[in-house]
């Protein structure tokens, strides 16, 4: 009996424990290891000494949170004045949307991100998803704009705040992906005209600013539109930026293209799938895993982005704050509105930037190619 | 377009292509019968895999005529198209398509290129699975399974598409050793079934034990065509015994 025991203890053998390192030793290996790392590393800590009370003072302990005038922040020792938010939060998130009507504004927004985060459900990706969006979009759109059900008439140029900033992100990711597509299948085309086209627009697109894009779009285009054909102010710079999301995503797109072997299109060919059916079932599907990481970039550029329309006259959330805070009272407190929306933006961000790290995760982990 | 003197499956003649400046193919003449076996060797660089990737037109060439069953391969779709739809092709990286399943890959052609109901399509499928013996695997991914099993899957991928005539483009050169065996099987039992087929290998005993003639190629012409028995035993040309001592030698 004992050898079999023996003979089936030595067959069992466990994995080398892993050692964990004590704090200490990590410590000294990480910030201590050498003379140059030691003294940048007490420099970083007198710096925090330095900073961080008087943050702190001023964020929380001195902060004032409610004074409807103003008048609590102006006290000689106050921190920041949070009270502004409360004060000029329907401005700041609703801009210049008539204020009794600001429930309309509310719900568009509401109904803009559940659905974005719908489409975040995995389980309910199909092409039947992009008709509801254009159903939530039209919705969002009627909701604002007014004049069915009963609702009051509000023009384009009184939109503003969040409602702005989401229905400018949003149509601009919809309208720019499949544009982006479609750009990217012509740059990398077999026909010289499409080709020609394509690579034009990107690389024309890709060589000017954003702000260009967008002065061109509401100063230049009306210039050369025909007499009475005239596109909402709105509408220009909506298109604007898709086309300019679009230049950059293609090229994204180009790169996924890229890296699906010839073998892949061989055996789409052989099986005699059409152009566009091996594009649509067997290239993009697989594009679009590797270049997941780098679209969502772009994706969260073109959130960040919307902020530039200010510049032609349109309060997304970041024009209407500046507008919020240059009341008299509170214009010495312009910092604090921009830190509610800095807070705002980063929330929105990095929701985006979690969602993809869990898509990438979960689609490596299927991915055994 | 249906040419009904010949009864030819695939008919070569007077075959070149160019690569730039490169002769891949010189004169080309060669006629494959409905049913037979053919099996294609020579040294690499010898145009064989060209050859073969002529016939789907999956490569163009510039002088001469290929028909399969008496459609001619031009550059035009139509053409081509008509041509595919009759010629199942195996390739040598198996081009699975990694993110569909493997019942999924069976399927794609048949459902949404030649329109036949799911039901039946996934049922003969399964028939397929069954003959080249991985019927369990139905529901995994390429990238789950073996290289001999990708292969044997590519095989029915091809087979479900009806064709008339089989390519295979050095199907077990990317294999292990011990996979190769599993693959030769299910390519004897096709052609036990009577497909025609058209074998890019090295695999000189699959060659003896199912070719009908076998094809030697080198620098883009065909060097010799002869029954395997003779071919082996007897072969003719000064190239073909070098070629074969060479490969015959380990």
């Amino acid at each position: 009996m004992a050898p079999v025991a023996n003979a089936s203890k030595s067959s069992k053998r466990l994995p080398p424990a892993i050692r964990r390192k004590a704090l200490i030793e990590r410590v000294q290996t990480n910030l201590f290891s050498s003379v140059p790392n030691t003294i940048l590393t007490l420099l970083c800590i007198i710096a925090l000494v330095l900073a961080v009370p008087d943050l702190l003072r001023w964020v929380l302990v001195n902060a004032v949170w409610y004074s409807p005038d103003g008048s609590a922040c102006r006290a000689p020792d106050a921190g920041a004045c949070w009270a502004l938010i409360p004060e000029k939060y329907r401005l700041i998130l609703f801009g210049t949307y008539p204020y009794e009507e600001h429930w309309r504004a509310a719900l568009a927004c509401i109904l803009i991100i559940g659905m974005t985060v719908i489409c975040g459900i995995r389980k309910l990706w199909s092409w039947q998803l992009l008709i509801v969006w254009l159903i939530v979009i039209t919705a969002a759109i009627a909701l604002l704009y007014g004049g069915i059900l009963g609702l009051s008439v509000v023009g384009t140029h009184m939109w503003g705040g969040l409602p702005l900033t989401l229905l400018l992100f949003v149509g601009t990711v919809l309208g720019g992906l499949p544009l982006a597509v479609l750009l990217a299948l012509g740059r990398v085309s077999n026909l010289p005209g499409i080709k020609a086209v394509c690579t034009g627009v990107i690389e024309i697109t890709r060589g000017v600013p954003l702000v260009t894009v967008l002065f061109m779009a509401a100063l230049m285009l009306p210039l050369f539109l025909p007499d009475g054909l005239t596109i909402n102010k709105l509408m220009r710079a909506q298109i604007g930026m898709i086309i300019f999301f679009a230049a950059y995503a293609a090229e994204v797109v180009r790169g996924g293209l890229q890296a699906i072997p010839r073998g892949q299109y061989e055996a789409a060919d052989s099986i005699n799938l059409s152009y566009w059916k091996r594009t649509r079932m067997i290239v993009l599907p697989q594009a679009f895993r590797i270049i997941l990481p780098a679209l969502m970039n772009d994706v969260i550029r073109a959130f960040k982005n919307t902020t530039f329309v200010s510049i032609i006259g349109l309060y997304d959330i970041l024009g209407a704050t500046k507008a919020a805070t240059n009341d008299p009272i509170w214009v010495r407190y312009s910092a604090e509105g921009y830190l509610f929306v800095f807070m705002l933006y980063f929330a929105f961000c990095y929701s985006m930037s979690r969602y993809s790290m869990g898509i990438e995760r979960s689609l490596s982990a299927r991915r055994n190619y | 377009m249906k040419d009904v003197e010949t009864e030819a499956m695939v008919e070569f003649r007077n075959l070149n292509k160019w690569f730039g400046d490169f002769h891949v193919l010189r004169d080309v003449n060669f006629s494959v019968g409905s049913g037979e076996r053919i099996v294609v060797c020579g040294p690499s660089g010898s145009g064989k895999s060209t050859l073969i990737r002529c016939v789907n037109g999956l490569e163009q060439h510039q002088e001469g005529s290929i028909r399969v069953d008496g459609v001619e391969v031009t550059e035009h779709r139509k053409s081509i198209e008509m041509v595919r739809r009759s010629v199942g092709m195996v390739f040598q990286q198996f081009n699975l398509f990694p993110h569909l399943t493997v019942l999924e890959n069976l399927t794609l052609g048949p459902c949404s290129v030649q329109g036949r109901p799911e039901r039946e399509v996934r049922a003969k499928a399964m028939e397929l699975l069954e003959m080249v013996r991985i019927p369990e695997q139905v529901l995994k991914y390429p990238g789950e399974l073996s290289g001999g099993q990708q292969q044997r899957v590519a095989i029915a991928r091809a087979l479900i598409m009806e064709p008339k005539v089989m390519l295979f483009d050095e199907p077990t050169s990317a294999l292990d050793p011990e996979m190769i065996g599993e693959v030769l099987e299910a390519m004897v039992e096709l052609a036990k079934a009577g497909m025609t087929m058209i074998v890019v290998t090295h695999e000189m005993g699959f060659a003896r034990q199912i070719a009908d003639r076998v094809v030697f190629m080198d620098d883009g012409e065909i060097v010799e065509v002869a029954p395997p028995a003779e071919f082996f035993s007897n072969p003719q040309n000064a190239r073909t015994r070098l070629f074969l001592s060479q490969i015959l030698a380990h």
